[in-house]
């Protein structure tokens, strides 16, 4: 399979600080990568450098056949490469339905400039109502964005990236902040989104089980680096991963810890 | 209000102004045009603070327009209400077109002082042109509409009163398609969350571009109008105070709905006629007040009074 994504040689620094050192990252089409770190450990930074928010100090990051190193955010995202946010970026006075409406519209009034490309054919309303469907934000539609519970700005914030019809997706903590009975509600619906509109996804992730459940291969950070790569049952039971990624007194899950002991 | 009843209500209010203008006394007539030059600059107030953007500087286009549109005469012998309109318009939207190069770089205090400066620039500029008339401003005369000789003729204010009205209701037409259409959408996700326009792929630089000259567009046609209708201009008309009515009625009026700008214009320009009549001193104060009350009991404008339910476009 051709990688859709690569990464090669990234460096980042902050003054003495070193948010990514010597990155190389070749991501699969159709794949769900799951990253995993301590805090400050270079997930958000990748993502950041994938997504043109920041770049890199050297090192060069390709999409398909294409050097998107230097482009911003605007062109990545129309190149197909879109993402969500640990803390959901929505329009927070606009109803759920144009939170989503002003994405198509935004694909609408693009005069085609646009690699995915949303199938404008049904209607711009008929887009935002598909998208409300499969997200389960239909009876959401008509609040304000800014006075939904946190789960479902969570939702819509992933809806909102993903309305667009992106290549690959990226989502920066999608359960954070999420209660524990609403967070695999949340992953089965995007889960069957993106396998639904053939999505790639990178996703930034600190609770192992659902890393565990939901992704095919998992990169491991520590200072930047990337210390382990490969399928998840390998890296998640890594030496090195347990001691700097997870800590040893944290678990895959309770009822394993409870066996062990 | 939904936007089919929006364009009713304008179209009636249209026909209705048109009827009714031959009847109206002078007086009324010309608070109506008044009103109406005013509403039209609100309504592109309007559309910057659905951008998120306050400007204090709006004065600056509001005369721009009126002195292109009077400069015409004495510098090139025109006097056609319509090329003076198209002047006012033109200068205006090249002018605000160089100046958001700038601009749209800035928010919130930092954008509104910076317009402020841009005008009060124009202001010492215009009063310092003795060619210009400095204070005193010029006396402005549109002779002919369409090569047809209006000035000095009966029907003279009631044709520029229709020319207002009539231009005022294509600029609100214009606005409501606009703002329902996906680019007029954004105004508000910029307002909202600017990180997320540019996450989903539009370009909030631009967004905030066009809208700002579209709205420096409109302020140069009401203050084109303005100086038709008061036939005279003078400097006044970039100096802050005035921008700063522009903000007061549109915090009055709300951001609602198109007809808000000049249902505010009319109130403001009938609360200041009446308390300028009748108190003479302390005139400020009833504006005052109005203001007062509207903040604490109408945060979203008057137009609030009558959207109870869903926002229109």
């Amino acid at each position: 399979m051709a990688a859709i994504l690569q990464a090669r040689g990234l460096n980042k620094n902050f003054g003495a600080v070193t948010a990514a050192a010597d990155i190389n990252v070749e991501v699969e089409r159709d794949t769900v990568v799951g990253l995993i770190g301590s805090n400050g450990a270079g997930k958000t930074t990748f993502l950041n450098m994938v997504t043109g928010y920041l770049k890199p100090t050297s090192g060069t990051i390709r999409f398909e056949d294409r050097d998107i190193t230097s482009l911003s955010p605007r062109q990545i995202t129309r190149l197909g490469i879109c993402r969500s946010f640990q803390i959901p970026q929505l329009f927070g006075t606009l109803s759920v339905f144009d939170n989503l409406r002003v994405g198509v519209g935004i694909v609408a009034s693009s005069g085609g400039k646009w690699a995915g490309g949303v199938d404008l054919s049904e209607g711009a309303d008929e887009a935002v109502e598909r998208m409300l469907e499969r997200f389960g934000l239909g009876e959401y539609r008509d609040r304000a964005a800014g006075l939904l519970p946190e789960g479902v700005r969570k939702l819509l914030d992933i809806a909102m990236a993903m309305v667009v019809k992106p290549r690959i997706l990226l989502l920066d903590e999608p359960t954070s902040g999420v209660s524990a009975e609403e967070k695999f509600k949340i992953m089965d619906m995007v889960m069957e989104a993106v396998r639904a509109e053939g999505v790639t996804v990178l996703f930034v992730e600190h609770d192992m089980e659902i890393v565990n459940r939901y992704t095919h291969r998992i990169l491991a950070f520590y200072e930047g680096r990337i210390i382990a790569d490969g399928d998840p049952a390998a890296v998640l039971n890594d030496p090195e991963v347990r001691k700097y990624v997870i800590g040893e007194a944290l678990h895959l899950s309770r009822g394993e810890a409870r066996a062990e002991s | 209000m939904s936007r089919d009843r929006t364009v009713n209500v304008l179209t009636v209010m249209l026909v209705v102004l048109l009827a009714s203008g031959p009847f109206l006394p002078r007086w009324a007539m010309f608070l109506s045009t008044v009103s109406l030059c005013y509403g039209t600059v609100v309504l592109g107030m309007m559309l910057l603070m659905r951008t998120g953007l306050v400007s204090f500087g709006h004065g600056l286009y509001y005369c721009l327009g009126a002195y292109a549109a009077g400069t015409l005469q004495p510098f090139f012998g025109i006097t056609e209400m319509s090329i003076m309109i198209g002047a006012a318009v033109a200068v205006t939207g090249a002018v605000s077109a160089l100046l958001a190069l700038l601009l749209r770089k800035y928010r919130d205090i930092f954008f509104a002082m910076l317009s402020l400066a841009f005008s009060m620039i124009l202001y010492g500029l215009l009063v310092k042109t003795s060619a210009l008339g400095s204070t005193d401003g010029f006396n402005v005369t549109a002779e002919t509409l369409f090569g047809v000789r209006i000035a000095g003729t009966a029907y003279e204010r009631y044709l520029i009163f229709a020319v207002t009205a009539f231009l005022a209701w294509i600029c609100a037409m214009g606005m409501l398609r606009y703002l329902g259409s996906h680019r007029g959408r954004l105004a508000e996700a910029v307002r909202d969350n600017e990180l997320r326009v540019e996450y989903m792929g539009a370009s909030v630089a631009n967004t905030i571009h066009v809208n700002y000259v579209v709205s420096a567009m409109l302020a140069g046609l009401g203050g084109s109008l303005m100086a038709i209708s008061v036939g005279h201009i003078d400097p006044e008309m970039a100096y802050w105070t005035t921008s700063g009515e522009f903000v007061f009625i549109t915090i009055l009026a709300g951001t609602g709905n198109v007809l808000a700008p000049f249902l505010g214009a009319a109130i403001f320009e009938t609360i200041r006629s009446f308390a300028y009549e009748y108190s003479p001193n302390t005139w400020q104060m009833a504006l005052g007040i109005t203001m007062l009350l509207v903040i604490m009991f109408l945060p979203g404008g008057l137009w609030s009074l009558f959207a109870r339910t869903r926002k229109a476009g």
